[in-house]
């Protein structure tokens, strides 16, 4: 059985090998009938068809600081703070997230609402709120259990990721980098909630927007603080009334949250060192 | 070549530096260092699909003497670290070094006896990439916020004082064990 194994797999081998090895002159003729003279002109260069060919091809790569492609609309990017529809901020220092946090990324420090007139003031609705919050990106794996953990939905993940930098301490990113910007309508904290309300009408929904109250307290702030600061400039408060074109709020408590608008619109490297200085 | 690490400072140095930043930041070649899971990444970022030959690094050099970017990707277990300074020290000057993902930046989640925390305790780290693991992109922008760190780094005479610059930076700093209060 071996032997005519062996014999069956020479012989047809033998006629192809001699074929292979022998001159283009010494073929069969029904070989030289097919091929024309054009094919035999471009036989040495009919492989660089495909490249040629492939210049015309949709090209597959992502070409990726000019023209990124969306990530999943649910991606793990980086967090987010949010605020209720008047500015208010939606966390209250539970610090439930650092707990929950596998890899202590998350220091919050609580402290207490101040209703009192010239106290600490008020910056989310109910007792307390996050003095203190920093998430180190250096040990945040993306999980989510924050996420998951958190009571109030105040922390959320942005779709965003450019967070590459040179610097250990840039990438602990603190309350003001990691705030939501203020929407048009929103005022800055701290003022006392809307009248007659308390806390869970926050979480149900019942307040879209400050209140008339509202906004006289902070008019009433922002100006008492420009009159201390001897800046007398009756523009910087007036827009945190009406609301239609500048930002709402003082100048300076809105800078933080300016470069989460320019890292949606344009996602490029040189933004990103700006999102990471404070 | 380190004629331009000789030049007087000046008019002449500050062109070559421009110069020189400009050459280097578009021709590195990484040196090929996966360690864990990032490594994926690293592999998929040389895919056509998102082609790191667009930023000059046409191929992931096997040996370390001819690598001028080491991408350190994934956790350094203390087994591994001597290793990973045993090839950074192979490697030419001007060598850089990307910490890839949070575990070889700062030991991520695995804060345990295993686990070197953070590389930047064995090598010096030019850029930290957070991320568990980083998407491709999230490696692409750590290259290009090098390519921008190498374009403006200083050579020579001003290299020097730029280091003297940062090491009485760094003496002068505050402790993190003498910082006493509360945060922020």
């Amino acid at each position: 059985m071996a032997d005519d194994t062996v014999g069956k797999d020479v012989t047809p081998a033998g006629p192809k090998g001699s074929e292979v090895g022998a001159p283009r002159a010494q073929r069969s003729g029904s070989d030289d009938r097919e091929k024309g003279f054009l094919s035999e002109l471009f036989a040495p260069v009919a492989g660089f068809g495909v490249s040629f060919g492939t210049m015309f091809r949709k090209v597959a790569t992502e070409e990726y600081p000019e023209k990124p492609r969306p990530t999943a609309p649910r991606f793990h990017g980086r967090h987010q703070l949010n605020r209720h529809p008047d500015g208010l901020e939606k966390c209250v220092g539970c610090e439930l997230c650092a707990w929950a946090c596998p890899a202590d990324a998350i220091l919050v420090e609580g402290a207490d609402n101040d209703d009192t007139p010239g106290g600490a003031g008020r910056f989310s609705p109910g007792e307390r709120y996050g003095r203190v919050y920093q998430i180190n990106y250096l040990r945040c794996i993306f999980c989510g259990l924050c996420i998951e953990a958190c009571p109030t939905r105040a922390l959320t993940m942005t779709n965003f990721y450019e967070l590459a930098d040179n610097d250990r301490g840039k990438l602990i990113f603190t309350k003001d980098q990691l705030l939501a910007p203020l929407q048009t309508g929103m005022l800055t904290p701290p003022f006392p909630m809307a009248d007659g309300l308390e806390e869970r009408d926050y979480y149900q929904g019942k307040v879209s927007g400050p209140t008339d109250a509202q906004k006289a307290y902070v008019h009433d702030r922002d100006a008492a603080a420009s009159d201390g600061d001897g800046l007398d400039d009756d523009g910087s408060t007036a827009p945190s009334i009406t609301g239609a074109a500048g930002r709402p709020g003082n100048a300076a408590a809105a800078v933080p949250g300016a470069h989460d608008l320019v890292h949606s619109s344009n996602p490029s490297a040189p933004q990103t060192r700006e999102g990471a200085n404070p | 070549m380190g004629l331009e690490e000789k030049l007087p400072a000046g008019f002449l140095l500050s062109t070559v530096e421009g110069l020189a930043g400009y050459m280097r930041k578009a021709s590195i070649w990484p040196a090929t260092f996966g360690l864990a899971c990032c490594a994926i990444e690293m592999m998929a970022v040389g895919t056509p699909d998102y082609d790191i030959a667009r930023f000059g690094m046409e191929r992931f050099s096997a040996t370390p003497r001819q690598a001028d970017l080491m991408i350190v990707a994934g956790r350094v277990s203390q087994k591994m670290a001597p290793v990973v300074r045993q090839v950074y020290d192979q490697m030419p000057n001007p060598k850089w070094v990307i910490s890839m993902g949070v575990c070889a930046s700062s030991g991520g989640m695995f804060n345990n006896y295993a686990i070197v925390q953070g590389v930047d305790h064995i090598i010096p780290v030019d850029i930290y990439l957070p991320g568990c693991p980083p998407r491709p992109q999230m490696l692409l922008n750590a290259i290009i916020e090098l390519h921008h760190q190498i374009e403006t780094s200083p050579l020579g005479v001003n290299r020097e004082e730029a280091a003297r610059a940062a090491e009485t930076a760094a003496l002068s700093a505050t402790p993190t064990h003498q910082m006493k209060g509360l945060l922020a």
